[in-house]
């Protein structure tokens, strides 16, 4: 168990250094660079700059250098915990992230908990009364949760919202409280207008998750122990959540390695249509103004919440089946 | 003995009389086939039994096809799709590019097919007003205007398929006589001002700029459906040679596209793919971005069709029949194009329907968000960016029904796709 874990740490700077070169090729990719994207809004705005003071703002920020050589001095940074300025916020990037991080996570996690406490007993009151009213209601269900993009989902609740209600439903904080310091009134409205993109954001996972757990019931209901359980005497829900419950779960765990990363930055779509402040939003006019140091950074998070969620699912494995403990 | 048996029993019998023994289980083919023949083949008989036995898989995948009545619905709608894909123009009412500035926000003109109990096609006129506090021209839908409508009408020149040259389009406005035309064009004057009448057919109403979303959501079809096909073509064509050279050979090739395959799905597609497309030129064409997008789409998504084929690969690898072949003398390329291959189609073809779906809402999302096609390129996701705002949602509503398109294709091909995967597994009941 311990060495399984270990090896999957070991291998995580590894996948790190891949996937941080990846960023950078990435935010590098782009023809020009922040200065031009500036010199031209400068231009668009009437103003302009002489060569010198391009040529100094290229040094300052290291964009005369060869690109591994500005790789190098990126990854040094970050390693020191400093994830650089916003060329277009004229910011810390930590600093400008921070809170928006924090909220990703908050609705993140949320959809994600919602998801499973749904998900786990939609599909095994469906494999258990297979072909009933709520099997078939699921099965449409997850065809049309499937079917339809987030976002759009997004926009029509925000249609309802406002034809029905009158209710501008967009954002995380009511006007008042943007730019407040935390305070339990401020955590209060957070909670007030947190539930939309939760629910918007599950809908869509709890179908296919559900369906997960639903055929691997079905496939462990017929067997030979199941049998004997009932035989013996057993209750009958009883024995469904003490053993075939148990079993068909696993394939259900393996899913968080690609369930939670999904759930983080698919979030980024429906947080843009509802205007919320985490960083998805921040990740698109990053990318619109070529603010290439807070797109690495943004792009090295999602990396990294990807990763993590990766561990997560492969040491939950670990622990709960002891066929993959055995394997290694 | 009038008639004489055979004292011996054949080969086949005693091989199965000895598996029988050997495995302790009961082998019984024949049940088993005449129970699908009984499911499967048309009506009784002993000559439709006969075809199916005799029936290649692919007739096989298709009689179990059949039986999956959504599938067959949804295969219905996607052939519909296509053919709307194939000739936007001769389903649009107006050419999609075509603006008018006082014509736009107007509302959905539904089609009434009967006046006064006669068959006789209209719509009701679009009247608009100009809001004295925004100065904006409002439309509403008013009933006592009607406008004729025709089927099979002309209207704008264009060339169908690129080669016939026509006029002819599905629905369009009924020509009518100068008078009324007259009257009509120089609208009325009320008490609360003056009045336009909207000489146009708005099947979907119109949009900020006054385009015709009915004309622009055909268009945008060919655009969107296309995308997903090209993607998908595209990463067909890398899984099923990086899949198949990875099960075939397997050994370290094996090892390094597995390595590959992982590193590729445990990146975070969303926000790779943005980054891709924002780093696409703004200058380039609308043919040119129209790959890159395709490319950019397939560069992460062969990963799973790779697997699936690699994982079909290793399995049929072990096969009797494939060893047969091999024992028999077959060549390699003999034994994956003629053994194989045919075996493995339906599974692809399934799994090749499924992907093109997630390509469409991949390229919608995409173009929504601004970094996917861009304008003047129509396709679903440049419709919806549109509604993107809730201002232009209240207003407009009408705006959201390209969603709907989108819903009812991802849908279609979803189901077709189960529906062919559970016909290409000969083990489903």
């Amino acid at each position: 168990m311990i060495q399984h874990i270990i090896k999957r740490l070991l291998l995580l700077p590894v996948l790190l250094f891949i996937f941080s070169v990846f960023a950078f090729v990435i935010i590098q990719a782009p023809p020009g660079d922040f200065v031009t994207s500036y010199i031209a809004e400068l231009a668009s705005s009437g103003s302009s700059m002489d060569q010198v003071q391009i040529d100094a703002l290229r040094e300052q920020y290291g964009l005369d250098q060869p690109i591994y050589a500005q790789y190098g001095k990126w990854m040094g940074r970050i390693l020191r915990g400093d994830l650089g300025v916003s060329l277009d916020w004229q910011k810390p990037i930590g600093e400008l992230i921070g809170e928006r991080l924090v909220l990703t996570l908050i609705i993140g996690l949320m959809t994600f908990f919602l998801s499973w406490m749904l998900a786990v007993p939609i599909g095994v009151i469906s494999a258990v009364k297979k072909y009933s009213a709520l099997d078939y209601g699921l099965t449409v269900f997850n065809y049309i949760g499937v079917a339809t993009p987030s976002f759009l989902v997004a926009l029509i609740a925000m249609w309802l919202a406002f034809s029905w209600f009158g209710v501008s439903v967009t954002g995380l904080f009511s006007p008042e409280f943007i730019d407040a310091p935390w305070s339990m009134a401020r955590v209060g409205d957070l909670l007030k207008h947190l539930w939309l993109p939760v629910l918007i954001l599950t809908l869509s996972g709890t179908a296919r998750l559900a369906r997960i757990m639903r055929a691997n019931l079905l496939d462990e209901l017929n067997k030979p122990y199941v049998e004997m359980a009932r035989a013996k005497g057993m209750s009958e829900w009883k024995l469904i959540i003490k053993y075939p419950v148990r079993v068909a779960i696993n394939p259900l765990v393996s899913t968080i390695g690609w369930f939670l990363p999904l759930i983080f930055s698919g979030s980024l779509v429906v947080a843009t249509v509802l205007s919320l402040p985490t960083i998805g939003p921040m990740f698109l006019r990053s990318l619109t103004n070529q603010d290439m140091f807070l797109a690495g950074a943004i792009v090295l998070i999602y990396c990294l919440l990807a990763i993590i969620g990766t561990l997560i699912s492969d040491i939950l494995l670990a622990w709960l089946d002891p066929r993959i403990r055995m394997e290694s | 003995m009038a008639e004489p048996q055979d004292p011996q029993p054949s080969f086949g019998q005693r091989l199965l009389d000895n598996m029988q023994t050997a495995s302790g289980v009961s082998y019984q083919p024949m049940v088993r086939v005449d129970e699908e023949t009984a499911a499967l083949a048309p009506v009784g008989g002993t000559q439709d039994a006969e075809a199916f036995y005799v029936a290649p898989n692919w007739k096989l995948v298709w009689w179990r096809f059949k039986k999956h009545r959504l599938a067959m619905i949804s295969g219905v709608v996607m052939i519909f799709m296509v053919i709307i894909a194939l000739v936007p123009d001769f389903f649009a009412t107006q050419n999609p590019h075509t603006t008018d500035a006082l014509e736009s926000f107007i509302p959905v003109q539904r089609i009434h097919f009967f006046d006064e109990r006669r068959l006789s096609p209209f719509v009701y006129g679009a009247v608009g007003q100009r809001n004295p506090k925004s100065l904006r021209v409002e439309w509403v839908i008013d009933e006592s205007v009607k406008i004729p409508v025709r089927f099979l009408a002309p209207g704008y020149p264009y060339k169908l398929l690129g080669v016939i040259p026509t006029n002819i389009h599905l629905v369009g406005v009924a020509p009518t006589d100068e008078q009324t035309a007259a009257k009509q064009a120089a609208g009325s004057s009320t008490a609360a001002g003056p009045q336009r009448i909207s000489q146009g057919l708005h099947l979907l109403g119109t949009d900020r700029l006054g385009r015709d979303q009915w004309s622009r959501l055909m268009f945008g079809t060919r655009v969107s459906l296309s995308i997903g096909l090209v993607a998908v073509a595209v990463s067909t064509i890398l899984g099923i040679f990086l899949g198949g050279i990875s099960g075939y050979f397997g050994g370290a090739i094996d090892m390094i596209v597995q390595r590959t395959i992982e590193i590729l799905q445990s990146l975070p597609a969303i926000p790779i793919w943005l980054a891709l497309s924002a780093a696409l030129p703004r200058t380039w064409s609308v043919e040119q971005t129209y790959f890159a997008i395709t490319i950019i789409l397939a560069l992460l998504a062969w990963t799973t069709l790779a697997r699936e084929i690699r994982g079909r690969f290793l399995t049929l690898r072990d096969e009797d029949f494939i060893i047969a072949a091999k024992l028999s003398g077959c060549s390699q390329p003999r034994v994956i194009f003629r053994h194989m291959a045919p075996t493995m189609s339906s599974h692809i073809i399934a799994a090749v329907t499924l992907a093109i779906p997630v390509m469409i809402i991949n390229e919608t999302f995409l173009s929504f968000l601004g970094l996917g096609l861009r304008p003047p390129a129509i396709s679903w996701g440049v419709l919806l960016q549109e509604a993107q705002n809730l201002q232009s949602i209240a207003l407009a509503p009408w705006l959201l029904l390209p969603g709907l398109l989108v819903i009812i294709t991802v849908l279609a091909l979803n189901i077709l796709g189960d529906g062919l995967r559970d016909a290409a597994d000969p083990y489903t009941s």
